[in-house]
This record gives structure tokens, sequence and C-alpha cells, in this order.
């Protein structure tokens, strides 16, 4: 009738609309696929670019519960680590298992522990929530170093990722890891982005922009939040697959700190709260950052440059970066970008 | 344009009477039905302060009643005993006959109460249609999983809460304003969308904390207008809290004035009008600077 | 349990109580800001470590105590100042969350810049008090944790002095109980947070230097002073009674448990006990030992 026609009739020009605004983001699925893996060095895609992936999926995560759903969280790593140590223990002690299911069972175990630490927040308002998180942050990582069982009883506590090996297929080579990791990326930013669509993504919005209305008008607030955060710790844990089996070949606590829990934060920050394509403008200007500091140190100081001055400056452009972006620019590096596009457009 | 739904809605500049008009222009359905809001002996207090004393009220089916009071007087809390959000120390609140000690305000959406705030309460994350389409929250029941994936029952509920949201801003005329962040809008239109995501849930109850503050004259007038035709429109039960005396006298039916927590009146506006203890308390010598 | 040491359960008891209240005054700091500004300071942690780091280095450079003393105050009070007026005064409007992370950005910049400019090892902080250990009725008790206990005490003591009787601790209050009658009374806002920031440089200063003496003047003293969010949880964000009741219980728990539980598994928990305390705490009293924020039904 009348209505279905006006209706299937905006559809389409939603959808023409959507294809006009998503080209850039298809050309550069196009460029991932079907370009970086034969253009890229090793070192390119070993240093900058599987990083780059795997940070970019814990902030596309943590964004979901910071960034839409406004709740803190300083614990990423912890769950990252949950995510790694668990895909490492379901490989090696379950036979036959594998490794997509592995990886998806990790992920579950990240949001079982994110829910035991966060469920009594998450009743409350407030920065308890951080504190909870920071509880799940420093509670994994002595975990996972006191009881040797996690990692094998291995002497020195630091143990290799399995081979990476799909349906027969095995993705050793670095170009071969990349697309491994890329394909999990764009999966799991595909149905996040969904998500963030959606009646439930709005959900999300709305219990972070007024939790007292939303109440009233009848969102499930409590519901909201604990699905933000067992969805935001499923993705992390994921990320924290990806992290040490695809990126360091190796699973192990240390890496798995506050500082990478709060680099995280920064990543979401930068990039831009509440977008999913923040998640990875960030996570590209963290990866690149110290070597862009590393070059222009020595350039500027020469001898004196050393890697505890790279360290700590680091941390000051960094912090400094942090307040710039939340003073001048909230909506991060994204905003940058939808401004400089339509700029562009525009001429 | 437009869907064909829009045509059964009256436009508003040919039935809606003028404002300040004599009230009780709709008539009033007064069933055999229990009243829609009753509030029976609700009192009140904080620590040492007695915010409401022993509150009788009753609200029928279509019926716009006011409920007006110097500052002070008990007014929001009055509605944030309705919605819940307090506790009466006494009486109960009763919704469509069911008498509750406490109003679960998480099931107020579900028992067909639907409220707007005097400080303004819309999402400002998301644009104005997305704001309304929330409204309809009640109605859809698709898991995330399902909204996802997209078909199925995902899909037509998210279709028909857009649909209800495009009626919605047809009738309150914030068609152009649809895909706009809420934030952007100005005072007197974030106020209308608020009241659009609250009739958009076709609530039995609609309770509007000072819908009209901060307006100018015309969009007050505006909003009255509105007021009314939801009314008319959607056989709502509207309470609302207001300060223009003189806007509340032309479009409720009934006034309810507060006064240091205690209901002092209860009646039509012409008759409250010429209450003396509301004179001595209210109004003053204010009638002619109410207009 | 008749062969249970009760004087060792003291002795450790006493030894958490002690290092409670040193808790209690960093966590007075973080309720100052919070009751005022109404942002939770991450960079609390950092502006101690800034704090111990400069006297030290003055000290070791030659200064005399006194002086350095001064000058670290100095500096401290400055810092305050200049992270009042650069970074939360231009975030005034917005989110307690977008405030928190600013924050957080600052412990980065201020903990770089210490580093940067003093060097990233490890100082011992020397205060001149003998760390030799008192008999007090069959126990043990560090003189140290004494002289560091009393002279936090004095601090809470005072601190709470001023906001009671001073005309600026009434300011302090009358800001953190209603910002905008404070503004309509004609409060100056921008003296008064100065003065907030100042004040929380100056409770740095004494935290850091106590801290420092006691655990050495490095990095992870940052780390340490993040256990007073744990105390918050249970005394209220913006209590000071709920700071020194909550700081004494979390530092007598925490010893309590590093003692009795800690060998059962492996040792190493301080590192997060406070916090997993915090977080039951939670499931049982989620409206914090004094009720300060209302817990909202779901």
């Amino acid at each position: 009738m009348t209505i279905s026609l006006a209706f299937s009739s905006r559809r389409f020009s939603v959808r023409g609309a959507l294809l006009r605004d998503a080209w850039p983001w298809l050309l550069l699925l196009v460029a991932a696929y079907g370009v970086v893996p034969w253009a890229a060095s090793a070192y390119l895609i070993d240093a900058l670019l599987i990083p780059f992936l795997a940070l970019s999926l814990a902030a596309v995560g943590l964004n979901l519960l910071t960034g839409y759903a406004g709740q803190l969280s300083l614990g990423s790593a912890a769950f990252m680590a949950v995510g790694a140590f668990a895909a490492y223990n379901l490989n090696l002690r379950v036979d036959g298992l594998p490794l997509l299911v592995s990886i998806v069972l990790a992920g579950l175990a990240a949001t079982a522990i994110g829910l035991v630490f966060g469920l009594p927040s998450l009743r409350l308002r407030g920065f308890y929530l951080a504190v909870s998180t920071l509880a799940a942050q420093f509670f994994v990582q002595w975990v996972l170093v006191k009881f040797s069982w996690f990692s094998n009883d291995n002497p020195s506590g630091v143990i290799d990722a399995p081979p990476l090996v799909v349906g027969g297929i095995a993705f050793d080579t670095p170009a071969g890891r990349y697309l491994f990791a890329l394909a999990i990326v764009t999966v799991l930013t595909l149905l996040c982005w969904r998500l963030v669509q959606s009646q439930t993504g709005h959900h999300f919005i709305a219990v972070r922009d007024n939790e007292q209305a939303a109440r009233v008008i009848g969102v499930p607030v409590l519901r909201t939040k604990l699905l933000a955060f067992a969805i935001s710790s499923f993705v992390i844990g994921v990320a924290g697959v990806l992290w040490g089996f695809v990126y360091l070949r190796t699973v192990e606590p240390a890496g798995f700190n506050l500082d990478r829990s709060l680099q995280i934060l920064f990543i979401v920050i930068i990039g831009g709260l509440a977008t999913i394509r923040g998640a990875f403008f960030g996570a590209a200007l963290i990866v690149v950052f110290p070597l862009l500091l590393s070059r222009l140190g020595s350039l500027l100081l020469g001898q004196w440059f050393d890697s505890g001055v790279l360290e700590m400056s680091q941390r000051i452009v960094l912090g400094a970066l942090i307040i710039f972006f939340l003073i001048v620019e909230p909506q991060g590096l994204a905003a940058l970008w939808q401004r400089a596009r339509r700029r562009i457009w525009i001429s | 344009m437009g869907s064909t739904l829009g045509a059964t809605l009256p436009g508003l500049a040919e039935t809606a009477p003028p404002a300040h008009s004599s009230p009780a222009a709709a008539p009033l359905v007064r069933t055999s039905a229990a009243p829609v809001l009753q509030l029976e002996g609700v009192s009140l207090s904080f620590g040492g302060v007695q915010a409401l004393r022993h509150v009788d009220l009753a609200l029928h089916e279509r019926e716009i009643l006011a409920v007006i009071g110097p500052n002070g007087a008990g007014k929001s809390s009055l509605v944030n005993v309705m919605t819940g959000l307090y506790r009466p120390t006494q009486g109960t609140v009763s919704l469509g006959g069911r008498r509750l000690r406490q109003v679960p305000t998480a099931r107020l959406g579900r028992l067909g109460v639907a409220r707007t705030f005097q400080n303004l309460a819309l999402f400002k994350g998301l644009s104005v249609r997305d704001n309304i389409v929330l409204g309809r929250v009640n109605a859809m029941r698709a898991s995330f999983v399902e909204q996802i994936i997209g078909v199925g029952r995902a899909r037509r509920e998210r279709i028909d809460a857009r649909a209800q949201a495009e009626q919605m801003m047809d009738f309150l005329d914030l068609r152009a304003y649809a895909e706009r962040p809420v934030g952007d809008l100005p005072y007197g239109l974030q106020k209308r969308v608020e009241l659009a995501r609250a009739l958009v849930a076709r609530p039995r109850l609609l309770l509007l904390d000072e819908p009209m503050a901060g307006m100018t004259v015309t969009e007050k007038s505006e909003m009255a207008d509105f007021v009314r035709a939801a009314r008319d429109q959607f056989d709502t039960a509207i309470l609302l809290i207001e300060h223009d005396i003189g806007l509340v006298f032309g479009l409720s039916d009934r006034v309810v004035v507060l006064h240091h927590g205690s209901k002092i009146a209860d009646g039509a506006p012409a008759a409250v009008r010429q209450d003396a203890a509301v004179i001595e308390a209210y109004l003053g010598v204010t009638q002619q600077e109410a207009a | 349990m008749s062969d249970f040491d009760w004087v060792f359960f003291a002795e450790v008891l006493t030894g958490g109580l002690l290092s409670g209240v040193m808790y209690a005054l960093v966590a007075i700091g973080f309720v100052l800001i919070y009751k005022t500004s109404g942002v939770l300071n991450f960079a609390q942690g950092a502006q101690l470590l800034f704090a111990a780091l400069t006297f030290v280095s003055l000290v070791e450079r030659g200064i005399a105590f006194v002086l350095a003393l001064l000058l670290t105050l100095a500096a401290m009070i400055l810092l305050g100042l200049a992270i009042e007026r650069v970074v939360l005064r231009p975030l005034q409007n917005q989110s307690p969350m977008s405030l928190f992370m600013a924050t957080l950005g600052l412990s980065y910049v201020i903990e770089g810049a210490a580093q940067l400019l003093w060097g990233t090892q490890v100082h011992a902080l020397e205060l001149g008090i003998a760390d030799t250990p008192l008999q007090l009725g069959g126990m043990m008790i560090s003189s140290f944790d004494l002289f560091a206990a009393a002279t936090a005490a004095l601090m809470v003591t005072l601190l709470s002095l001023f906001f009671r009787y001073t005309r600026l601790g009434l300011e302090f209050r009358a800001l953190a109980d209603d910002g905008f009658a404070a503004l309509a009374v004609g409060l100056r806002l921008p003296r008064i947070l100065a003065a907030v920031w100042a004040t929380a440089g100056l409770i740095a200063l004494i935290a850091g230097l106590l801290w420092g003496a006691r655990l050495g003047v490095q990095f992870s003293l940052s780390l340490v002073v993040l256990k007073a969010l744990p105390v918050l949880v249970l005394g209220g964000f913006d209590s000071v009674l709920g700071a020194i009741v909550g700081g004494l219980l979390i530092g007598a728990l925490e010893k309590l448990a590093e003692v009795y539980l800690g060998p059962l598994v492996g040792g190493g928990i301080e590192g997060w006990f406070a916090y997993v305390a915090a977080l039951a705490f939670l499931l049982v009293r989620p409206s914090g030992l004094f009720g300060q924020r209302a817990w909202q039904r779901g």
C-alpha cells in the first residue's frame, strides 16, 4: 500500500546514501584484503599492522562499553589476558578443538570474568565500575602469574602460541597471520557496527545520556549495562587472543598490565568515543606514534634521546594528547575526519 | 510524501480551539471504569521536611488535570511519587484501579504511563527521530541478536516503531528536524520532542512536568494546542504541572491547587479561580498578569 | 584457638591501622577535590610521585631539608594551580567521566615530566626517622610507621578543623554542597578552586614524603596511591569521615589478609586485595558505609 511504498522508496534512498558514505570503507577493505598481503613487507605486517588490528579490536570492544554505554572500564587488559590464556589452555587441553571454537570460547570466558567483577558495580552509578575493573586488572594479572597451571607449568612463564590452523589451512606466514587477524577483526567490527545501529545500541546511548529518563521510559537499564559489558568483554577477549596468538606469538601476563588497559582507553578517547571508526584511527596513531616520536627525538636531540627519554616523552605527549582532545575535540579523530571529508566533498 | 496514516489526523490549524477559550471543550467521557490515576492520602517527607500532606487526587480518562501551586508547594514531589521515584511515607497510588504502595518505575511504560521532565531528559547523542523511536521500547521484543541479523521480528518491530515515530513527528510538526541531533534544537522544540517521545508510547496516562517552562508566548500557545490535540486524538488522560496560570485555566478540564504540600482546591478552573483560599495562597492579584 | 598468637595478631592489626591512616590521608586528597569540583582526580598518584621525586632530588643535590621542603611545596602548589587553570577550567561543563579521563591524561603528563626531569632511578627518602622497632606491650611496631601515622593523623585533624572552622573551609563546604548556590551567594569560584587544588598539592606533598620514605621513591608509588580508590568505595567518594574510617578498614584488612591469607595462596595479594575487598563490600552494602550515593534500582 501507500505506506510500504513510501517506506521502501525511503529505504532505497537510504541504501543509496549508505553506499555514498560507505565507499571509502569498501575501498579500504578491498585494499586491506587484496593489496596489503602482497605489497606490505614482513616488518610492516608484524610490527605495525597486526598490533594495529588487535588494538583496534580491543578499542572497538571498549568503545561499546565506555563510548556508547558510558560505563568507564580500566581493566581492558585483564580481559585481553583472560582471552589469550583461555584460548591457549583450551587449545592445549581439549583435543581436537578447532581454533575458531577456542577463540569464541575464550571470548565467552572473558565475558564471564567480566561479569563477575562488573556485576556489583553496574547497579550503581559513578566511578564504582572503574574501581571494579581495576580489581579485575590486578587480580587477573596476579592469578595468571601465581598459578603456573595457566602457563602449562612452563618454567619461564612465557608460552608459545599454537600455530594458526583453520580447516587445514595454516596461517603461518606474515601475510597469512595478517589475513587471519583481519578476517576476525572485520567480522567482529561488522557485528558491533550493526549492534550500535540497532535499537539495543540506542539503548546503550540512552543509558549513557540520561539513565533516569531511560528507566522511566522503560529501557531495561541494568540489563542494558550488563549486555554492553558482556559484549565488550567478549570482543576485548578475542582481541587478547589476537594479541597473543597472532602478534606476539607468545602468551604471557606481562603485556596485559594497567598501562595496556589505559592504552586501550586512550585509543578510544583519541579516536573518538562512541564511533566505530574511532577505534581504528586511535589505534593507528598509538601504533605509529612511538616510531615517529623516536625518529623526531633522535633528529632533534641526537645522543641525549635515549630509550628512557623516549619512554617518558611518550607518556607526556600521550597524556597531553588526551587532554587536548578532551578539550578541543571530544569526538576525537573521527570527528576531525568527518570535518575533513565534508570539506573535501564540498570543494 | 507522508504516509496515509497522516490523513486521519486532524490538521491542527482547523480544529484546535484557541488557547484561552472556555475549557472543557472536549466532552468528559466518565465511564464507570476506575480512574486512570488515583492518589489516596499520599504523604511524603524528607527528614524534617513534609513535602506532601494527605493528598487525594483522581484523574479520569480523557481528562486534562492541571496541578498548580507556588514554588515549593510539592508539585514535583507529586510527580515523582506518581512515577515511583519517591516512595510515599503514607498513602497509595492507584494506576487504572491497581493500588500500589510504590509505583515500579521501570515498569511505567508497560503500565501505560509516560512522562516528560521539567529539565528536559532527551538523549543528546541521538537524533530527534531516534529519541522518539525509543519511546516505543515497550513494544519491542526482539533480542539484540535478532536485531543484529535484522530480519523477521526485529525488522518488523523496527519498521513499525519508525512508522509510529513518523506519525508522531507529523502530528507535532517535527518532520523537518527528524535527522538532527536533538541537542542542536532550540529549547522549545526539544520540549516538543520530549512530548513526542512520551506520546508515541500511546500512554493511558501522560504526566507533563512543566511542559511550557521557558517558552515564548507563541511557543506556549502551540504547546497547549498540541496537548489538547493529544488528548483529543489519543484518548490520553493528562496531568500537567504548570506555572502559567492563564494558560492552564484555558487548557484544563480541572485544576488542583497545592500549597505547602496540601491540596487546597480541586475543581473546574472557573471555580478554582474564585476560590478564596487559592487566591490568598497563590493568585493574589495576579489574574491580569497571568494572561 | 588457645594457641592463636593474639599478640602477633594485634601487631599485624596495628601495623595495618597505621598504614590505614596513610591511606586515609591520600583518600582525603581525593575527597577534597571530588567534593568541590566533582572530579575524581586520577592524577593524585602522579602528584604524589612528583612531590616525592622533587624533594628527594633537591636534597640529593645538596639543598637543605627545610629549604627543599619549601621549594617542593611551592612547586606542588603551582602544579595544583596550573592543573585547575589549564586542564580543568576548559572542561568545566563536561561530564564527570570526561573530567576523570582528563586527569588520567594528566597523570601521564606529570609522571612523564617528573621522571624526565629527575630521572627514573629509585631513590631512598630519608626523613630523619630511624626505622627502629618499638616494643609496645609485647608487640613490635615500626617507629617509622608510628611517625608516619602520627603525621598523617595530624594532617587529617588539621584538615578537618580547617573545613569546619575557617572561612575558606566553609567556602569549600559550601561549594561542595551546592555549587550553584555558592555562586549565587557570591563566592568566587576560581579563587576557591585554586585554593582547593593548592591544598590538594600540599596533601600530595605530605603523603608523598611519607609514602616515599616508606617504600622508596619510585614509579610504583603512584600505583600504591591508587589504593585510595577502594577506600573511597567503602567510605563514600565525598565524605572525609568516610575516608578516615575506610582508610583504617582497608589498611587493617589488607595487612591481615597479607599475613594470614597470603601464605595460603603464594603471597603477593596486597596488589589486589584492597580492590576485591571493596568489591565484596559493594555486594553487601551498595550504599557505602555512609550512604552517600543512592543505590538506583535496576
